[in-house]
Formats: structure tokens, C-alpha cells, sequence
């Protein structure tokens, strides 16, 4: 089986062509907006990160905004950067290049202002842009595929449909011998220790327990306790009897594989394939920013209540288990999982229908919010405070 | 005429999850796997959209398995077609709510 992907310098495969435009500080947006509005086919990644942060942040931000850059989805970067932020924007460029692919930088302050950095920049990425257009697609095994997972704004049907679809998904791809990813940290809690079991071994599994003991540690240092009130009067009503059977409709998305290890939200994927986890919040802004750093070239996204919102550089398929919104939200929505409650479907049936889709959006499809260019708010997941 | 389903999500569940509105005693409704094979049930009293039904009968202290994992403890016997949830399910977690 295969797809029409792009074979980046470093050997990694892409299924978008788009010129990346990483602001290396929040204060730098503005500047990268303007760039991104006047040159086609670029992407900006406008986060609100990069300065007035405590050393491990500014590190993970760095590392983060090099994983957006090495994106095989990305075939040339513009680094635009103040000058005086507290991230490494030389090592940024540095890492970029080390890969052979194209990369700038422009500073505003050395420029000599706003009108001056958009000037110049606008020169690069126009410049990036064309450099990269000719680049052609190729045919290649379904092994270099890389998806991630996630689900958001969910309802009742999430559980018992869409989220059943991708679990479906997911198995597949292992066995075809691709890559899948998930996160979602705290929709672990109460059924971490059937995570760990799937763990290929005691160090993963014992790895996947730590990263929820330190997010559950993060919120009890504010006074908040993430398991009291689990599940919530709502859940109880509307069917769910325990935390574990709520925890397990947002792992359920993952498969029955075993998991070969657990990345730190600002790392790659390594070349190992199959099954891995990602310590990732399950807010989108940052969850997406955390897989697309990873390398992922596209992601299942399971919805009820509909989520609208993609990525800039990772096309985002929106899976919606509720069929009454998937009537109502129809130009959001890419696929009606609702079909497997109303009895028309089976979640295998809607599973291959599904994997269709990824396979012609990994080919150059674009998604509903592709389309819609509805990806302009995104963040970077830390930790501390901002000083 | 919309069909009274009830979804198994793994083969080894021992649970199927309603998605009709309105299900009283002697209802029939259908379970259906992944792959779509079907059989009929009577359910014993009424069930909630949502919620979950006994496919099998359930002794206490025998884990009630859904998605092919635990999701709690039986604890008063329990009845193919019985209604199942906190009335007749306990976390093994401890319950955060109570």
C-alpha cells in the first residue's frame, strides 16, 4: 500500500509542501502574520511563547519550534525573530539546516523595525516558496506514515463511535507497519494502569505511570485534585459508571496495540515504528503544536460536539461520532461516524472509509478546515511561570 | 424505522451500550459488534440512551469488561438484559464523585 508524499533532504516524507514561517518569540507574530498574508503557500505558527520564561521553558519552546521546522510536511522554514527573546533562534536555524532543508532568519530589531523586517522577509519567503514548488510527489510505502490522534469537544457518542473508528485506525496502521501517536495525559487518569499494561516493557509501562503522577502533582500544587468529582454528575446521567470506563472511551482511540515508548512533548519520533505515547494536555492549541512537533503528517480528530479548528502544517481529519451534528456542522466535519449508532455503518466499515479519506488527504486532499484555513491559533504546551 | 441498537465495542465486553431513546422492560433490542454481527436481547427494565446493558450474566466480584478492559467490579448479581451502571457497578479506582 502506498501514498504521494514529498522525500525530504533527511530522507523524511511529507504530504504537504507548504514554507513554514516560526516566529522565534510572540512579540514576532505581527511581522509573521504579514509575511504569511502576501506569499502563498506558506504557514505561520503563531504561539505566544518565547521570552520572560524560566530556563527549562525557553528550552522546551526552542526544541518545540525546531520539531515544527523539521515538520516533513514543511519543505523550507523563515525564522522570524526579535532580537532580544529568550529562545535560541541560532539553534533553531542550525538544527533546520542540519537537515538540508532551506532555512532563513530575519530580526526586526536589526532590520531596523516592522515595515523594514516585513520587507525583507516577504523577499525570503517568496524566494523559499519558489525554490521548493517543483519538488514532485512520489509514490511510497504506507510504512513512512506517520498519524496522530486526538479527540475534543466531545459528547456521549465519542466514546462508542468516532473514537472506535480511529481505535480501529490506529491498529491498522501498526500492522501495515506505520507510526501512530497519542496524548492526552489527563484522559488517562483511572486507567493508567490498563495503559501500562499494553506497555512493550516495565520501564515504558512504569514511564507512562510517572507521566501522570507529574501532571496530577502540577495540579494538586494549584489545589486541585483531577480526580474528585470523576466521573462528574453529568458523565453518571448520561451513562458513564466509573473513571475507568471514562478514561478508557478516550484511550479506546489508541487500539489494543502494545506501546513501544512514551516522547516528552517538545521530542521527534524516533525511526522505531508501531504505537507511542505523547505527554501532551488535550487542549487542541497545544496537543497539535505537541504532534506536529513529533514529525506527524496527519491527524484523526474525534468530535460530538464538533470541533472546528486544524493545524497549519498537519492536515487534521474530523471524525464526528454524533450524527446530528455532523447534519449540522457538515462543513466542518470530514466524516459521519454516527452512522455506527444509527445502525447503518459498522465501526469497521466507517474505519475503512475513514483510512480512504487519510490515504487521499496524505495524497494532497484537503481537509474541511484545510480548506477553510481555520488553523491560526496554536500554542506551545509549558510549564512555569511567565516572569 | 430507526432500530433499537445496542453497541459492543471488543469482543470480550460483557457489556453493550444502548443508543435509543425510550427502552422499557421486554423491549427487544439489537447488539451489535464491530463487524456487525447481530443477535436480539430483552432487556429487564428500562435503560437510558447511554447506557449500558448485560449481555451476559454477571456474577459479584467478576469484572464487568468493556472496550476489551475493566471498567469496575460487580456488586449485586446481575442478569443478561439488566441495566448496568453505578447501582450494580463499583469503580476499582474508588469512586471521585462520592
Amino acid at each position: 500500500m502506498e501514498f504521494m508524499g514529498y522525500v525530504r533532504p533527511d530522507g523524511k516524507i511529507g504530504a504537504r509542501n507548504l514554507v513554514g514561517i516560526i516566529p522565534s518569540v510572540v512579540c514576532a507574530n505581527d511581522v509573521a502574520q504579514a509575511i504569511v498574508r502576501q506569499v502563498r503557500d506558506t504557514v505561520g505558527f503563531f504561539h505566544h511563547q518565547g521570552c520572560c520564561q524560566l530556563p527549562p521553558d525557553l528550552e522546551r519552546v526552542t526544541d518545540t519550534l525546531v520539531g515544527l521546522g523539521l515538520s516533513p510536511n514543511l519543505g523550507a522554514v523563515l525564522v522570524v525573530s526579535l532580537g532580544c527573546e529568550g529562545t535560541d533562534h541560532r539553534r533553531m536555524v542550525e538544527a533546520i539546516a542540519a537537515t538540508g532543508k532551506p532555512v532563513e532568519i530575519i530580526h526586526i530589531q536589526e532590520l531596523g523595525g516592522t515595515s523594514r523586517a516585513i520587507q525583507e522577509g516577504t523577499d525570503l519567503a517568496q524566494k523559499l516558496v519558489q525554490k521548493i514548488s517543483g519538488i514532485q510527489r512520489e509514490a511510497l510505502d504506507i510504512s513512512n506514515l506517520i498519524m496522530s490522534i486526538k479527540c475534543g469537544a466531545s459528547d456521549a457518542t465519542s466514546g462508542m463511535a468516532s473514537n472506535c473508528v480511529i481505535g480501529y485506525i490506529s491498529d491498522k496502521v501498526v500492522d501495515l507497519g506505520g507510526t501512530v501517536i497519542f496524548g492526552e495525559t489527563t484522559e488517562f487518569i483511572g486507567a493508567e494502569h490498563i495503559l501500562a499494561r499494553r506497555a512493550i516493557n516495565k520501564e515504558v509501562g512504569d514511564k507512562i505511570l510517572e507521566i501522570v503522577d507529574r501532571m496530577e502533582a502540577r495540579a494538586k500544587s494549584l489545589g486541585s485534585d483531577m480526580r474528585k468529582g470523576q466521573p462528574t454528575p453529568g458523565n453518571i446521567e448520561g451513562g458513564l459508571s466509573s473513571i475507568e470506563e471514562k478514561s478508557l472511551g478516550a484511550i479506546v482511540k489508541s487500539g489494543t496495540r502494545q506501546i513501544q515508548g512514551v516522547l516528552e512533548y517538545q521530542d521527534i519520533i524516533s525511526t522505531e515504528k508501531g504505537l507511542w505515547i505523547k505527554d501532551t494536555p488535550g487542549r487542541e492549541p497545544e496537543i497539535l503544536t505537541g504532534m506536529a512537533c513529533s514529525g506527524a503528517q496527519v491527524m484523526l480528530f474525534s468530535t460530538g460536539r464538533g470541533a472546528p479548528q486544524g493545524f497549519p502544517c498537519m492536515p487534521v481529519i474530523k471524525i464526528c461520532g454524533n450524527p446530528n451534528t455532523f447534519q449540522h456542522m457538515q462543513h466542518d466535519m470530514d466524516i459521519n461516524a454516527g452512522r455506527i449508532l444509527t445502525g447503518e455503518k459498522t465501526i469497521e466499515e466507517v474505519g475503512e472509509e475513514t483510512f480512504k479519506l487519510m490515504l487521499d488527504t496524505l495524497d494532497g486532499r484537503m481537509t474541511k478546515n484545510e480548506a477553510l484555513g481555520y488553523f491560526g491559533s496554536i500554542d506551545i504546551h509549558t510549564l512555569g511561570p511567565v516572569i | 424505522m430507526a432500530l433499537n441498537i445496542a453497541l459492543k465495542v471488543n469482543d470480550l465486553d460483557n457489556v453493550a451500550t444502548v443508543f435509543v431513546n425510550g427502552i422499557e422492560a421486554n423491549d427487544q433490542v439489537e447488539v451489535r459488534d464491530s463487524k456487525g454481527n447481530r443477535y436480539p436481547i430483552t432487556v429487564s427494565g428500562p435503560i437510558p440512551y447511554g447506557h449500558k446493558l448485560a449481555i451476559d450474566d454477571i456474577a459479584v466480584n467478576s469484572l464487568i469488561i468493556k472496550y476489551g478492559e475493566e471498567i469496575g467490579i460487580c456488586s449485586k448479581p446481575i442478569k443478561k438484559g439488566d441495566h448496568v451502571h453505578v447501582h450494580n457497578l463499583d469503580s476499582m479506582r474508588g469512586r471521585g464523585d462520592l
